[in-house]
């Protein structure tokens, strides 16, 4: 089935068969693997992304239902000059990873988070509820809890200063 | 594992889903949240050879009320209810209270309470709270639309009264009168296991008497279940004075309710880390539980009544 998927921006004309899920397609056919597939049960979180800004399990949807929409992945996180994401300087400054296998999945799901509600930081239930729909095998949860308390704190305070600015 | 080939279907209306539901002999599967499905597809333990994926038509999701009936579409995604003025008066507290208990963020942001109606775990939340509140399952085929409780619709793990050839359009619930106080308390395994057990309370306290109360149990049985018996033990007991936390005084309805609940209600099915003495245990506690949480949402509800009254504020939402 012939499809286009918008991936960070760029569009990838497809030809896939419906019964491909779209961690895989993102990760053989657009060669974008930083989507990592841990349990492909939807349980671990690790192949979490973004599609049309919305954190989503990209183990459980297929290729095809992505038709014309827009999906985001780790490797869409970083500025275009390459400048990290507020959340990979935080997860860098928090010691957030170990092993590393599942922080994409842990990116994605703060970075929607985040973006859906700059709020979050606010809310320290909502960022356990966060933490909690991934797993980290090293069980590395409260850096990565931290860093996302981090980036969420210093978005609203650069926010804030530029709210003042103006 | 990855899923077996199958035809991909994308209807762009309820005529067309049903036309490509009901064309064939094949096997068919409905993709709307497809967070059970593509995981059992995954396992092959359904390898459908048609799947109809209903999340291009428009409307489905749709979260409305009509009169005294929420309509919930069948893409309505579990997430919306986290906010609990999505619904209004104590349903939206009840849902905003259970839905958490499903899965995590991602999981709710694609999953619908419609698939789980059409998908049948028994300890799935929304299956036992429908039972306990007469939800109605709105089912349409190529010859039209029908209607079932939910009490008539559950007959065992994941079969209903659904033929393959019928696709859910949306699950109607009553609206809850805003005296009524709703408990929600879910217990399991870990973080990332489904219920071992939970209940859902909808209680009434007139004058400190029970007037009506509705349990619905999760996982405590093969289908969902309403708690008949431990209700109409409730119904015009003493709701007593304020609870401490879940102390209760000897003999009081609520844990007689809880009792009964779990001997007479309840069939629990023995599980690898819960077997039938355990889960009986269990529900006897819970139910006791939920329904010291219902009273007390009760009493604060009353109170933000009494409140409204006495500031002349006008009482929005009476849905009895």
């Amino acid at each position: 089935m012939k499809i286009t998927l918008t991936v960070n921006g760029t569009a990838y004309p497809l030809d896939v068969e419906p019964r491909r899920i779209l961690a895989d397609v993102l990760r053989e056919d657009c060669r974008l693997t930083g989507t990592h597939l841990g349990c492909e049960h939807g349980v671990c979180g690790a192949c979490t992304v973004l599609v049309d800004g919305e954190a989503v399990r990209a183990c459980l949807m297929f290729a095809v239902q992505c038709d014309g929409s827009s999906v985001r992945t780790v490797e869409g996180l970083a500025g275009p000059e390459g400048e990290p994401h507020p959340l990979q300087r935080a997860f860098s400054a928090e010691h957030a990873l170990q092993c590393g296998f599942c922080t994409p999945g842990f990116l994605m799901v703060a970075a929607g988070a985040l973006e859906a509600d700059p709020t979050i930081g606010n809310d320290p239930q909502r960022v356990e509820a966060l933490v909690g729909s991934n797993i980290c095998r090293c069980t590395g949860y409260e850096p990565i809890r931290r860093a996302i308390m981090r980036a969420a704190i210093e978005q609203a305070t650069a926010a804030a200063g530029d709210a003042q600015g103006e | 594992m990855k899923p077996a080939a199958f035809d991909y279907a994308v209807p762009r209306t309820v005529a067309e889903a049903v036309e490509a539901l009901g064309d064939t002999g094949r096997k068919t599967q409905v993709l709307a949240g497809g967070q059970s499905l593509i995981l059992e597809m995954h396992l092959q333990r359904i390898r459908p050879e048609l799947v109809v994926d209903i999340n291009r038509i428009a409307g489905l999701d749709q979260l409305g009320v009509d009169g005294n009936t929420l309509r919930v579409g069948a893409l309505v995604r579990h997430g919306v209810f986290e906010s609990a003025q999505a619904v209004p008066g104590p349903l939206g507290a009840l849902f905003a209270r259970a839905v958490v208990n499903i899965a995590h963020p991602p999981i709710r942001s694609r999953g619908t309470m419609a698939g789980s109606f059409a998908w049948a775990h028994p300890a799935s939340e929304w299956c036992a709270i429908g039972t306990a509140l007469d939800a109605d399952i709105e089912l349409h085929d190529q010859a039209g639309r029908r209607t079932v409780a939910a009490g008539d619709y559950f007959h065992g793990p994941y079969r209903t009264a659904r033929r393959p050839q019928e696709l859910i359009t949306a699950v109607r619930f009553p609206l809850l009168g805003d005296d009524v106080g709703v408990g929600f308390i879910e217990h399991r395994r870990t973080h990332f296991c489904f219920a071992q057990v939970a209940v859902a309370a909808a209680l009434t306290v007139r004058d400190g008497v029970i007037s009506e109360a509705r349990i619905g149990l999760v996982n405590c049985a093969d289908r969902p279940l309403r708690a008949h018996a431990a209700e109409q033990a409730l119904i015009g007991a003493e709701a007593g004075t304020p609870v401490d936390g879940y102390r209760l005084p000897d003999g009081h309805p609520f844990a007689r309710a809880g009792r009964i609940a779990a001997t007479q209600d309840a069939a629990p099915v023995a599980e690898p880390y819960a077997d039938v003495e355990y889960k009986r245990q269990a529900i006897a506690v819970l139910v006791k539980r939920t329904l010291c949480q219902a009273a007390d949402d009760q009493r604060s509800r009353g109170a933000q009544h009494s409140d409204a009254q006495h500031s002349g504020a006008q009482r929005k939402g009476d849905h009895r």
